[in-house]
């Protein structure tokens, strides 16, 4: 898709705020799925080459969004590097990640589920569960059911990356912003204002064919 | 075939037979009784086999691992990826840390070596990863865990051949596989062991898997392994039933040195909980 197009759908894709929306809910579910105390989206940010909190539902839902830590160090850096889930339980006992997480966090969770967000042969991220419910036993299905899970929320976050950098393209084209909101305003005016919109639109199209 | 007939393998004609060299080449392996588990490994501790954990370093001084012979590290340097020696930075998660203690518990003798190929960021990890593999081949581990994957199109050539020369070498590679839904390497590859996880308890218990990619499948749900701070976590996932798979290898291998990766793997079927007379 050409920086052109793309700044076009970004004028139609709605705001980041949609997108966050998205996340949130993912996470939601995935916190509701395994009755879990909390659970959050990290995405690899490339520039920087950390991992950055996007999206959290549950403990720390307020405070941690934005936050970042390295890529590679971890569990969740583990994870993301080596594309394999890992489920890890009586977490307060190892003292380093205590400590990192009291920090970072203000919360220390007994267990944690982590998958990475796999999309194509691309890594975006890290999904994880923490503290699930112990009422049932642990099970290789519950494994199969987070993997199929994060697939879907990997999704999500390929949309959300996607319109950020299509809205990227259009901030560094200035002349061609005009697109992208007119593609908005058509998207979301009134019946009447559309089609005279659309009807211009065809002029204009008409206008600049080559004869 | 005896080690020494593998070195002087120069001496064989590399790409084709001349009548009535087949004598030249006789091999002395003959499996005349059934392959048992304890023809396999009985009385074996793994001594003198040589194995290599490519993971995220393993903590010094843990007492479920005990020594580890060497520890070096794939860095990025300007100029390059370079092999740092003497790594001392331990364990950045606790993952390499958790392999090496399985591979321990299983074979307490053998050699245990840590290739750190995490902590250098996510970006061009897997030319970390790749450099890694490729110093382990290099060195002729008999056996190196693999408890990652790439999902990375453009290293799966590179990866494929690394693969290859590790089978020829009589270095086995056992590789985690992947429970989700994308195409990730090398575990898909048949010359390297790729291990899945079952639900049973005890660390001896595997299963030779019918249907493929997905060869064998070992002890991955809710172990306690060793992790950071000389201390165990309960944990899951098949990046643990590998270095069960990789501990059997290294009693096998210590028991039965003339064994190339293919023999192992027909071993390890064999000696599968679910075939034949076991």
């Amino acid at each position: 898709m050409s920086d052109l197009q793309a700044a076009v759908a970004a004028g139609v894709l709605g705001a980041e705020e949609g997108h966050r929306e998205l996340l949130r809910s993912t996470v939601e579910v995935a916190r509701a799925i395994f009755r879990a105390k909390a659970s959050s989206i990290f995405l690899l940010d490339t520039e920087t080459d950390e991992l950055v909190f996007e999206a959290v539902a549950g403990e720390g839902a307020h405070s941690l969004v934005g936050q970042r830590f390295p890529s590679s160090t971890g569990v969740a850096g583990w994870v993301l590097v080596t594309r394999q889930p890992l489920v890890v339980d009586d977490l307060s006992a190892d003292t380093r990640f205590s400590q990192e997480a009291a920090e970072s966090t203000g919360y220390v969770p007994k267990a944690l589920m982590a998958v990475p967000l796999l999309v194509e042969d691309r890594a975006l991220g890290v999904l994880e569960v923490l503290d699930r419910s112990s009422e049932q036993p642990f099970s290789l299905s519950e494994m199969n059911l987070l993997g199929l899970f994060a697939s879907q929320a990997a999704v999500a976050l390929d949309l959300l990356l996607r319109a950020r950098r299509a809205r990227a393209a259009l901030a560094g084209e200035g002349d061609l912003s005009a697109f992208a909101r007119v593609a908005a305003r058509i998207e979301s005016a009134g019946e009447e204002a559309r089609a005279a919109g659309l009807e211009l639109l065809r002029a204009l199209e008409q206008l600049l064919s080559p004869q | 075939m005896s080690a020494l007939a593998h070195e002087s393998n120069e001496e064989l004609p590399a790409w084709s037979l001349p009548a009535g060299a087949g004598e030249s080449i006789r091999l002395p392996v003959t499996w005349n009784e059934p392959v048992t588990r304890e023809w396999a490994w009985g009385g074996s501790t793994g001594k003198g086999v040589r194995v290599c954990v490519l993971d995220s370093g393993i903590e010094h001084g843990h007492p479920l691992v005990g020594t580890v012979d060497r520890s070096i590290a794939i860095v990025r340097e300007e100029g390059g990826i370079v092999v740092r020696e003497n790594d001392d930075e331990g364990d950045l998660c606790g993952h390499g840390t958790a392999c090496a203690g399985i591979i321990r518990s299983l074979a307490p003798e053998c050699e245990l070596v840590s290739v750190r190929v995490l902590g250098e960021g996510y970006t061009g990890s897997a030319k970390v990863m790749l450099r890694g593999l490729e110093w382990a081949i290099e060195q002729r581990f008999d056996v190196v865990n693999m408890s990652l994957s790439t999902t990375k199109r453009d290293y799966v050539d590179r990866l494929h051949e690394l693969a290859d020369a590790a089978y020829f070498a009589r270095t086995l590679l056992i590789a985690s596989a992947h429970n989700m839904p994308v195409e990730s390497f090398p575990w898909r590859f048949a010359s390297v062991v790729s291990v899945g996880s079952h639900e049973d308890a005890d660390p001896l218990t595997f299963y030779s898997n019918p249907l493929p990619p997905v060869e064998f499948f070992a002890r991955g749900l809710e172990l306690d392994v060793a992790w950071l701070g000389g201390g165990t976590l309960r944990s899951t996932g098949n990046s643990f039933a590998t270095p069960h798979i990789s501990g059997v290898c290294a009693l096998i291998l210590a028991k039965h040195p003339e064994l190339t990766p293919f023999q192992v793997k027909s071993v390890l079927h064999l000696t599968a909980s679910n075939v034949g007379h076991e």
